[in-house]
């Protein structure tokens, strides 16, 4: 079997005497679209920052591609293909549209200190090309004519596309989406459904999603892990999702009624 | 952001300023020795304007740069004497003090950049003191009586000549994609990190870049006043550039160049009763962010709002 892009095994990461995330394991392939899910306070962003190098695990493994990623810095794996949006937006708020891609696309850019100071031929056209992708990416997520905006004046479902479109920039093979449907509304959400698809087709990415909606969670992801208090209480197809007797004790509580009425 | 034909702006920079000195004996030498000051200010507060403004980063150690870069570009004028080949070594002198100065930058700045905000800014400041406490303690120097006897090689011509340089430097940085990190890691480090911008890196590059530009600036004072006195160098000149900065509005070029122009000229204007020098200054500073809290002359609100 061939190594899985992701690979989460029993990580595990305690802040004091908090477990927030505990033995989670899990796996996402290449070009898989995987959920996550669970209450608010399970341990879903959490997971994604020891994913994405921001949180060091206590224990247990991460790999990506199947290299341990214990130690490596978020920047160094953004440039090795782990790309993530935010909760909370997080956009560069001096900057426009355009220049929030273009600090992702510096990775691609390939031109450095010395050749933005000496501005020659090669650093122009690497700047052309760059300003060329970006605005590519802009226009499959319908914001080009927002290029010279303000990032932060933007309404906000169009913050959360372009801080996609910015993860994109940085041309990754695995991405994270924390909550991209927040604060959209239905027609925004279906959009974004049928954006995430395409984009997963176009550049062949994996994608990791957390998201409340159940709507939207449902019917993009191919298979759904559930967490609940840092563990990972159940995994498997929307399907099975939907009428596992834990998933549905996580959301909704245990029945009160006595047990013979559960097989009901 | 275009920033089309950026280097003819710097090349005509320098034509005026060569050709400005060429007529400097006809110039009135106190007005001449302000403007050089203008000059000089210029320098320090664009290069500061790199790591305070657009990266970000609160630095109080500026004057620590300047005097490092001083120091040793009059010790090797001194070392070399006499004004005779000045055009030659001159500018390696001052070179060689903006690269000592980097250096410094460089030592300084990776352990104490992993701070933020106050932290660093105390860091900072403790620096420049312990350059001025050095300096004092330094005979090759000139310990605490200073450097006497410079050499006067500063004049129009290197110091709107630098001064070009530096403007162009540090717009040509920022307005470029690799330059865009540096706005990045002012704006948001995290997503920034995320991103694939190394933080650390991005911001010991301003650092080391700011402190370089100070270091020249430190040399070209240090040859216009002819004399050297590690006092000069304590934390209210760093002060001052750190005012220049935030009065131009961070992270805005013009803005800065015109407030450096501003303060520098203000305690001549004001020398009949300089004592209240830095009482203006203060309330210059609270009128200001009362009024203009995006900087004095931000006319580019849409593009890099602050506030």
């Amino acid at each position: 079997m061939n190594v899985p892009l992701l690979e989460l095994e029993k990580a595990t990461i305690k802040f004091g005497g908090l477990t927030a995330v505990s033995e989670l394991s899990l796996c996402v392939g290449d070009g898989e679209l995987v959920g996550l899910i669970g209450p608010n306070g399970a341990g879903k962003t959490t997971a994604f920052n020891m994913i994405t190098g921001v949180y060091r695990p206590t224990s247990g493994v991460i790999r990506f591609s199947g290299k341990d990623t214990l130690g490596i810095k978020p920047n160094s794996l953004a440039a090795a293909g782990i790309a993530r949006t935010f909760q909370n937006i997080r956009l560069f708020r001096s900057l426009s549209v355009l220049d929030n891609i273009r600090v992702a696309a510096r990775l691609h850019n390939g031109e450095g200190y010395f050749s933005a100071l000496w501005r020659g031929k090669g650093w122009k056209t690497a700047e052309a090309e760059t300003e060329k992708n970006a605005l590519e990416l802009l226009e499959i997520f319908n914001l080009t004519q927002q290029r010279d905006e303000l990032a932060i004046s933007l309404p906000y479902g169009d913050q959360r596309r372009l801080e996609i479109v910015r993860a994109l920039a940085t041309r990754p093979r695995l991405i994270l989406l924390d909550e991209p449907a927040a604060g959209m509304n239905p027609s925004e959400k279906d959009d974004l459904m049928r954006l995430i698809r395409f984009v997963k087709e176009r550049y062949n990415l994996a994608v990791l999603l957390v998201e409340h909606d159940m709507k939207v969670v449902m019917g993009i992801c191919e298979r759904i892990a559930v967490l609940e208090y840092g563990i990972k209480i159940a995994e498997g197809t929307p399907k099975e999702i939907q009428c596992h007797p834990k998933v549905i004790e996580a959301y909704l509580g245990v029945a009160a009624t006595p047990i013979e009425n559960a097989h009901a | 952001m275009p920033f089309l034909g950026a280097k003819r702006w710097l090349l005509a920079g320098i034509a005026l300023a060569i050709l400005a000195s060429y007529f400097t004996p006809q110039f009135n030498r106190y007005y001449l020795g302000v403007v050089i000051d203008v000059g000089i200010a210029i320098i320090l507060a664009t290069s500061l304007n790199l790591i305070n403004g657009h990266t970000g980063q609160f630095s109080l150690g500026h004057a620590g740069f300047m005097a490092v870069g001083g120091f040793f570009s009059a010790w090797i004028s001194l070392q070399v004497g006499g004004t005779a080949n000045a055009i030659w070594y001159f500018p390696l002198a001052l070179v060689a003090g903006g690269l000592l100065a980097a250096a410094v930058g460089l030592l300084v700045g990776v352990p104490s950049l992993r701070l933020r905000g106050d932290y660093l800014a105390i860091v900072t400041l403790g620096f420049g003191e312990i350059i001025r406490v050095v300096a004092q303690n330094t005979e090759a120097i000139g310990a605490a009586s200073g450097l006497k006897g410079i050499p006067k090689l500063t004049n129009l011509g290197w110091t709107f000549g630098f001064a070009a340089i530096t403007v162009y430097a540090i717009s040509a940085l920022v307005n470029s994609t690799y330059g865009r990190g540096f706005i990045a890691v002012h704006d948001d480090e995290i997503a920034a990190e995320s991103n694939g911008v190394d933080t650390t890196r991005t911001k010991v590059t301003a650092f080391v870049t700011g402190a370089f530009f100070a270091g020249i600036a430190g040399g070209l004072y240090a040859h216009h006043k002819q004399f050297l006195s590690p006092t000069g160098f304590d934390w209210l000149k760093s002060i001052d550039i750190v005012v220049m900065v935030i009065l131009g509005g961070m992270g805005r070029t013009v803005g800065v160049i015109a407030a450096a122009i501003l303060l520098t000229l203000m305690p001549e204007v004001l020398r009949d009763f300089s004592e209240y020098r830095m009482i203006i200054y203060a309330l210059l500073i609270i009128l200001l962010m009362l009024l203009r809290p995006a900087g004095l002359f931000s006319f580019n609100f849409k593009r890099r709002s602050h506030s």
